[in-house]
């Protein structure tokens, strides 16, 4: 099987599940590539991978003074406000790395550890510690998971975020102790963990006295924090320290199994649906496990699986908004001055960069899906295509529909005026509150706001190149061969609407992403 | 209006009366002979931050409130009187109509056990009907639906939340968001309904797709002209998109839920005039709902709930402000509704380890009230257990 060479709708599909929406000279690339060769050479580049681009610069500044540690509450506020916006910046930088990456599987990877060690800037409020879990999690992405889990364990974000910096022995704080078990490694203690609430008790006393440096926020151990006493967890008994806890917790095979099912719901299908796939599930958990939790051969075993491949799994997972607004950018080669209106959209779709809406993360799937976010996704492919001829190019407008906007209208200067006023309308920023769109475009302040509406007018599609990838014009109703192909390049399974007679090119593509099936993968 | 005089009610009850046993062979929804149930529309107000009851429904004649709260306790003079103990923020007096015809019913000391102060944590709580340790995904007007009351009628929509992103007590539940029904109508023609076969995550997609579908069908008509003058700002524009949603009803599916939202009430700092502030605004915006409602000729079979995730500490913090609290007292008005003072005011003397005051109503009292006598379903599938009723609802 793995020596099959991949045809069109098999290169397609590796490359929409393991990266984002591919380009037609993206799927040209793998064609007659066998399976193995394509998926071995898929994650080897992805492991090398490195940043396109270099990071925003806070990240390489010294570092701040606590919000908390200035005297008036309004340095403090203006404090946290600057550390939200370099946020911002950073989740710009991350938004272009997912874009322009080569090797995409990499950013998904990212982004796929990220949600599983679920942290949030709301509470960590320091972008430079947001910053060093970004770098530990890109490091690690296609490595080793125990490495991984060692490192999150002892980054001062998390520590933050699950209150581990202030556990002492006294009174042990068991929130990490909890979430590494039942959302980090082991799942839900009814569903195979395992473990009980004694075990989540006595392994908070061994994560005591990994705290942070105040003046640098790097990590610190305070001996004076830590109980050293004899713990039994799981069975087990010693003077564990929180390293050694993390590495009971990997000997169990049911970690290997949680991690793998997880992967699975993020690269085949919302869960095994037969004995076979339960089968092909088990095995590769166990051959995770004998590894010694090497992430790299466990995404080769699962790309790899009959279950990846097969029919019934096409089509069967739904797109993130990252995989929808990347995956739009990316499939249609839109080229942009800057990617915080992206951000801002992943956001107002649900999907935060670094503000995940709680330890659990974003839990996927169908939960992308109400009567709210569908119509916002519709709407955001539909304005992506709104287009005015001008000069041979097509520029995408922000709020302005075909019929208002006039050549002179762009010469004039009102087109970016209306943008900045639709803003808010255009990133559902009518509610407020932490993490909100609203508060970012307040973070933006002004001039930054007028920013994103002059960038949104710098996106580009050129319906002519990207017509002729499939050997189309953009200025006619496609033939029905190349309705064919078009319908087989963006839907991941069949069409479910028709689209009337006589739509013409780029109305054509705007229709196709309007059916409920360009919402899968 | 005087203030020194008590607000006329001739139902003002207190204490624990209203709380008693019910009679026996309850089980039956007692169904208000005015409206049938799948007329009936609920109005959720979410007061979002922790709306601090202590200054909201003032024991004046408490010592101890003034002790706890030396610079913003509200002055025995600035109160609208209720009774010889308990008196309405002076902001309030939108609701002073409501009360004197007996339509307001004030809910003492809503809480849980176990109360959690994390805002997103406690919301959940809510929005859910759970205990405070377990962790639920629908929502507990959603289970509402599914112990019957969306079987009723076919509804335009289950549930429509104005000016709301998050389903929170509607989550699971074919719901819609807007900001107004017109510009919704005008989204939804993104929607369409195609039939189609297709796995799980499609058929997810189409269901979806349908249910916009059908509320935009619903929904789309001429806007009500409405005499009422709704009040300046965001909560005023969503009382009036609600009155518009009602409205729009006449002949078409009906929407027994309608969730509005109002805030932020989180005031750690400087209270007094960002409180006094949000209570004017709700006080107004609660006076538009009765009005609009009534010219439509829905106020009858209308029932209006607010609810937050907590109320706020009793003693004021060191920023004029408060931390979050537990219990705080809640509003439920409607036409069919028994005004009066509702179950027992908070103990200010009697605070927990966190400096918090224990509730005395369970708010799913509320919710069980609400399943009952306004939904006619089975409580327990909603509230997940069993409680006492509030009687606000005259029988």
């Amino acid at each position: 099987m793995n020596a099959q060479a991949l045809n069109q709708r098999d290169a397609r599909h590796l490359l929409l599940r393991s990266g984002f929406a591919p380009t037609q000279d993206q799927v040209d690339a793998l064609l007659g590539q066998s399976r193995q060769r394509a998926v071995t050479d898929l994650i080897a580049r992805a492991q090398a991978a490195r940043p396109l681009h270099p990071p925003p610069d806070f990240t390489s500044q010294p570092p701040p003074v606590a919000p908390g540690m200035l005297k008036t509450k309004e340095e403090q506020q203006a404090a946290r406000q600057q550390q939200q916006r370099e946020g911002l910046e950073l989740k710009s930088w991350w938004m272009r790395e997912m874009i322009e990456s080569p090797t995409p599987l990499a950013e998904r990877m990212t982004l796929f550890w990220h949600n599983h060690f679920a942290t949030s800037q709301q509470k960590v409020v320091r972008s430079q510690a947001m910053w060093h879990q970004h770098q530990l999690l890109r490091a690690n992405a296609l490595g080793n998971f125990r490495i991984l889990l060692h490192g999150m364990a002892k980054d001062p974000a998390m520590l933050v975020y699950l209150d581990g910096a202030n556990s002492r022995k006294e009174a042990p704080n068991e929130n990490f102790a909890r979430e590494v078990m039942e959302l980090f490694t082991l799942g839900e203690a009814t569903q195979g963990g395992g473990y009980t609430e004694q075990d989540i008790k006595q392994a908070a006393r061994a994560f005591t006295g990994w705290s942070i440096e105040r003046e640098d926020f790097s990590f610190r151990y305070r001996p004076a924090f830590h109980d050293d006493g004899a713990k039994v967890v799981l069975g087990r008994s010693g003077n564990f320290d929180g390293d050694q806890i993390l590495d009971i917790l990997l000997e169990q095979p049911a970690a290997a199994r949680f991690i793998a099912g997880k992967l699975w719901k993020e690269f085949i299908s919302p869960a095994p649906q037969t004995d076979a796939e339960r089968r092909e599930l088990d095995a590769a958990a166990q051959r995770f496990h004998a590894k010694g939790y090497d992430i790299g051969p466990l995404l080769a075993d699962l790309f790899l699986s009959e279950a990846f491949w097969a029919e019934a799994n096409r089509g069967s997972l739904i797109k993130s908004p990252v995989d929808l607004v990347v995956g739009t950018v990316r499939q249609f080669a839109f080229t942009y001055t800057d990617t915080m209106p992206f951000v801002l959209k992943t956001a107002q779709l649900g999907q935060n960069l670094l503000m995940p809406p709680n330890v659990k993360g974003w839990p996927g799937y169908t939960d992308w899906i109400n009567s709210t976010s569908l119509l916002e996704r519709k709407r955001f492919t539909e304005q992506m295509f709104r287009s005015v001829q001008f000069q041979g190019q097509t520029a995408v407008m922000g709020r302005m529909s075909v019929d208002d906007a006039t050549p002179a209208d762009l010469a004039g200067g009102t087109a970016v005026k209306a943008m900045r006023i639709g803003l808010r309308e255009q990133f559902g920023a009518e509610t407020g509150g932490a993490g909100s769109t609203r508060q970012a475009l307040g973070l933006l302040g002004r001039e930054g706001a007028m920013r994103v509406a002059q960038s949104m007018t710098t996106i580009r599609f050129d319906p002519q190149v990207w017509f002729s990838a499939y050997g189309g014009y953009a200025d006619r109703e496609p033939d029905e061969a190349l309705k064919a192909r078009l319908t087989g390049a963006l839907l991941a399974s069949n069409a479910t609407q028709n689209i009337a007679p006589g739509t013409v090119g780029v109305a054509w593509l705007r229709s196709l992403t309007l059916d409920p099936a360009f919402q899968l993968k | 209006m005087q203030r020194r005089h008590f607000l006329q009610s001739s139902a003002s009850l207190t204490g624990a009366a209203l709380l008693g046993a019910h009679a026996p062979g309850w089980a039956q929804a007692a169904v208000n002979p005015a409206s049938s149930a799948a007329d009936r529309v609920l109005v959720l107000i979410e007061l979002k931050g922790g709306n601090d009851g202590l200054n909201t429904l003032v024991p004046y004649t408490d010592p101890t409130y003034y002790q706890l709260r030396n610079t913003i306790g509200i002055k025995p003079d600035d109160v609208l009187r209720i009774d010889s103990r308990a008196g309405l923020h002076s902001e309030l007096k939108g609701l002073v109509p409501l009360w004197e015809k007996n339509e307001l019913a004030i809910v003492q000391g809503v809480g849980y056990p176990q109360p959690n102060l994390s805002h997103f944590r406690s919301i959940e709580i809510w929005e859910t009907g759970s205990n405070a340790s377990e962790y639920l995904e629908t929502g507990w007007v959603t289970r509402g639906m599914q112990a019957g009351y969306s079987a009723r009628a076919n509804y335009t929509a289950e549930g429509v939340l104005v000016g709301v992103n998050d389903f929170g007590p509607l989550a699971g539940a074919r719901a819609v968001s807007l900001n107004n029904p017109e510009a919704f109508v005008n989204e939804a023609r993104y929607a369409s309904a195609p039939q189609a076969t297709g796995n799980a995550a499609l058929q997810h997609l189409l269901r979806v797709e349908a249910n916009i579908s059908q509320a935009a069908a619903g929904l789309r008509g001429e806007p009500q002209a409405f005499a009422t003058s709704f009040p300046q700002g965001a909560f005023g524009s969503s009382v009036r998109a609600a009155a518009q949603v009602v409205a729009s009803q006449k002949g078409k599916g009906g929407v027994p839920v309608i969730l509005l939202s109002l805030g932020s009430f989180d005031t750690h700092q400087n209270q007094p005039a960002q409180h006094a502030n949000l209570l004017r605004q709700f006080g107004e915006g609660m006076a538009a709902l009765q009005s609009a409602f009534s010219e439509i000729g829905a106020w009858d079979r209308t029932l209006v709930m607010s609810f937050s995730e907590f109320g706020r500490r009793p003693r004021q913090n060191n920023s004029n402000g408060t931390d979050h609290g537990t219990v705080a007292a809640h509003f439920v008005a409607g036409g069919a509704v028994r005004g009066g003072l509702y179950g027992q005011a908070p103990d200010l003397t009697r605070l927990d380890a966190s400096q918090n005051v224990a509730y005395t109503t369970d708010f799913r009292q509320i919710y069980t009230t609400i399943a009952q006598q306004w939904w006619g379903v089975r409580a327990e599938p909603v509230v997940r257990g069993s409680f006492e009723p509030v009687r606000f609802l005259r029988a």
